[in-house]
């Protein structure tokens, strides 16, 4: 390989990597209040359902350190408790490909914050609206929905799966597990 | 109610079904509850109506036996929030319905009981007395002694503070509340309180042998089985895990948790209390039926009950005092060395403790229990008890856990495993007697059903495949059995119909903890999922379906 070349790799692959650790040196520290309006039905009468896009959720996926620290707060906010790590119990699974209120960040921000009927907490004045981002994007990658070069690899606890960044997507798989 | 009698026994002296018949049983009708969640309630039969809750959403029905095909009398519907389903720790399940003098009375998972007349269906009175927002259910089937109603709470994986609750038949005003943690005076502990054993013996105990304030979110709940002496007149009653799961984080005693409360019915008064499981390690609530008996021990006559516990052994208790005069294991157990009978202390197995940070492995039983709350039967005839149950161990991890109200308060990852010989369930019959098993059957999935025992000396269980079974009550041979739509873990009942006839009556849909892979359609991938259960049930999406059936059979 011609050094020049070997050179240009290198710097694509340390710019990429820039990426992929981007972070706010100083995260918004307001409650989880953001207002957009996020539909939870794919009907809209007569028309055409404009998909929510919210510039929040592009800068947290696919970031390595939201997407750890989303690791981490899962647990913190004892979302494992009614989730367990992705597989569900008193709450449904996350790491499959059935979604009852819609999978793209803006859907599963929307989720957290206001909460669900049949039993999902709102978490609106519990947890910062980043951090909030932080554990949807963190959510996806439960199913495969996060570059395996940013989600989480090794566990420091018990294994319950395989690490996220292993996770294949749970929609593309075929079938239900 | 349920249990049949106030002993508990779940034995019916009806002898039309026996040993050489049973084969012939064929199925008399069948109803939809329309809910596809576990159905673990007993069917109610008075005169010649019988009562069903359902699961969540907690629907009555009344149907009329003695017209053909038994049609719907009445229905009622009680509407519990909806966000209920996401603070019940394991499925959303309902035990059942309790009859006196003329009223129905039932709990609601978020927190009600109610009162309805048994011969319209109109609501009497409906009594709030749990809170959703603290992470409070109500799961068990109430039980009615002297005109009074008790109940009790669940929820303790989300460190709610466990208690049983009086309330007067009439108008459902709470007579007493007894607290499982906390100072005496809200345990109701007071001058008759006379524990048989030095450990339970102090002053505040529910404060002192915990860390500071951890008594409040500590759990001890009551969603169980409660029995009744009305010699003696004393309730009977356990009470649930401590909270959190990760022991680290509530060094001490943890009373009055994993124990058993004697207490005076009229009051709540304290009489007695043991502690099958001091500063508990692996989820062992201590909520199980107790059977009551009258029988010889060692040559004396003894007032017994009698307790297939959670943490693997069978008790035999003095019901008069708490003292323990016998506990075997019914099966596999190896997170305790045995009990000691002076003391009254459950022995550790010192390489079983858990602890945050530290996985240890190949614990037996699991948090789930040799047995969990799935009532077993007992027959005066053989002298046996027989004994639904499971047969899992478990690897475990204390892991760091905050409070938040209303929220799970575990600490603990845990993955259940089959037990020694893969079977990962049996149907024990236990000779009382003895000290040892009669015989034991195998099953592949855990007998999350109730029993129940005849004078025909037929035994009645189900399995989560769906199959309901007629054993022998002498040698546990199969005589016969049928086919549900789902599997079973309700509790099955007999009854003489208004055509004088023996009928068999059981619910079946899968659910509960063992069978929320199913009822909450939870992934098998992840080996911790509905609190570690669903690693050791992978293959029960393949094995049956959820579903809502009553079937009732009789012979032809
Ligand atoms: C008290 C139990 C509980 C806790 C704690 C909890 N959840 Fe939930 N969650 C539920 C239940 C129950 C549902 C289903 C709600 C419904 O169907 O209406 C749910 C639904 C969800 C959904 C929607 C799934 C879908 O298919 O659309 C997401 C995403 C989610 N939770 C994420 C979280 C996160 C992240 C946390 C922690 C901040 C959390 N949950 C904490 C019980 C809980």
């Amino acid at each position: 390989m011609k050094p020049a070349v070997a050179m240009l790799l290198l710097a694509g692959l340390a710019l990429a990597a820039c990426q992929r650790e981007e972070r706010d040196t100083r995260p918004q520290s307001a409650l989880g209040s953001g207002e957009q309006p996020t539909p939870v039905t794919a009907l809209e009468p007569g028309g055409q359902r404009p998909s929510p896009t919210d510039n929040k959720a592009a800068s947290f996926e696919a970031n390595a350190f939201h997407l750890s620290e989303g690791k981490r707060l899962f647990g913190w906010f004892n979302c494992s408790g009614c989730h367990a790590n992705g597989g569900g119990g008193m709450g449904p699974a996350l790491m499959d490909e059935k979604w009852i209120y819609g999978s793209s960040m803006e859907s599963i921000h929307a989720t957290i914050r206001d909460g669900r009927p049949n039993g999902m907490p709102s978490f609106r004045d519990k947890i910062p609206d980043d951090q909030i981002w932080e554990l949807a994007a963190f959510v996806r990658s439960l199913s495969g929905n996060a570059p395996s070069s940013a989600a989480p690899s090794r566990n420091d606890d018990m294994m319950a799966h395989p690490s996220e960044n292993r996770m294949p997507d749970a929609a593309t798989l075929g079938k239900s597990p | 109610m349920p249990a049949k009698n106030y002993a508990s026994t779940r034995y019916s002296e009806l002898a039309e079904i026996n040993e050489g018949n049973v084969k012939n049983l064929q199925v008399a009708f069948t109803f939809s509850t329309g809910v596809n969640k576990g159905q673990e309630a007993a069917p109610l039969v008075v005169g010649t109506t019988m009562y069903i809750v359902t699961p969540f959403p907690n629907i009555v029905y009344a149907l009329d036996l003695s017209k053909p095909g038994a049609p719907m009398k009445w229905k009622y519907e009680p509407n519990p929030e909806p966000a209920a389903q996401g603070v019940a720790c394991c499925d959303v399940v309902n035990r059942g319905a309790a009859f006196a003098d003329g009223r129905l009375f039932f709990n609601t998972l978020d927190g009600h009981t109610i009162a309805l007349d048994a011969n319209s269906g109109q609501p009497i009175w409906n009594a709030h007395i749990g809170n959703i927002n603290i992470g409070e259910t109500i799961t068990m089937a109430p039980l009615v002694v002297k005109g009074k109603v008790l109940v009790g709470n669940s929820g303790g994986e989300m460190g709610v503070r466990g208690w049983v609750k009086a309330l007067d038949a009439g108008d459902g005003h709470v007579v007493w509340t007894a607290y499982n943690t906390g100072p005496d005076k809200d345990v109701l502990i007071g001058p008759d309180f006379k524990p048989h054993y030095d450990m339970d013996k102090g002053k505040d105990l529910g404060v002192t042998t915990w860390p500071p304030e951890a008594w409040k979110i500590g759990g001890g709940n009551m969603w169980g089985w409660i029995s009744y002496d009305p010699d003696l007149n004393l309730i009977f009653h356990g009470t649930g895990n401590p909270g959190p799961w990760n022991p680290d984080l509530r060094p001490g005693d943890n009373k009055w948790t994993s124990g058993i409360f004697a207490r005076d019915p009229d009051t709540g008064a304290a009489k007695w209390f043991y502690q099958w499981s001091p500063h508990d390690l692996h989820d062992y609530d201590g909520i199980n039926e107790q059977v009551l008996l009258d029988l010889n021990w060692q040559g004396k006559p003894r007032k017994v009950l009698v307790r297939p516990e959670r943490n693997g052994y069978l008790y035999l208790l003095d019901r008069t005092t708490g003292e323990v005069l016998s506990a075997k294991p019914y099966g596999p157990v190896n997170s305790s060395k045995g009990v000691d009978l002076k003391t009254g202390r459950l022995i550790e197995n010192p390489d079983k403790l858990t602890g945050t940070g530290k996985v240890v492995r190949d614990i037996c039983p699991t948090a789930s229990g040799l047995k969990d709350w799935q009532p077993s039967a007992f027959s005066p005839k053989t002298g046996l008890l027989y004994i639904p149950h499971n047969n899992l161990c478990m690897d475990e991890e204390g892991v760091e856990v905050n409070y938040i109200a209303g929220t799970p308060y575990v600490g603990m990852n845990v993955r259940m495993i089959p037990g020694p010989g893969g079977n990962r369930g049996a149907f024990t019959a236990w000779d009382i007697a003895g000290e040892k098993p009669a015989w034991s059957l195998k099953e592949n999935f855990p007998v999350w059903s109730g029993a129940v025992a005849t004078a025909g000396d037929v035994v009645f269980y189900g399995t989560m495949e769906g199959w309901f079974k007629a054993v022998s009550a002498k040698t546990g041979e199969l005589l016969w059995q049928f086919k549900t739509s789902s599997g079973i873990i309700g509790q099955p009942i007999t009854y003489r119909g208004p055509d004088g006839h023996q009928y068999v009556a059981v619910l079946s849909g899968v659910g509960g903890w063992a069978g929320a892979i199913v009822s909450g359609d939870l992934d098998p991938r992840d080996a911790t999922a509905a609190l570690g259960f669903v690693n050791a049930m992978k293959d029960l999406k393949n094995a049956t379906t959820a579903g809502g059936t009553l079937y009732v059979f009789r012979l032809p």
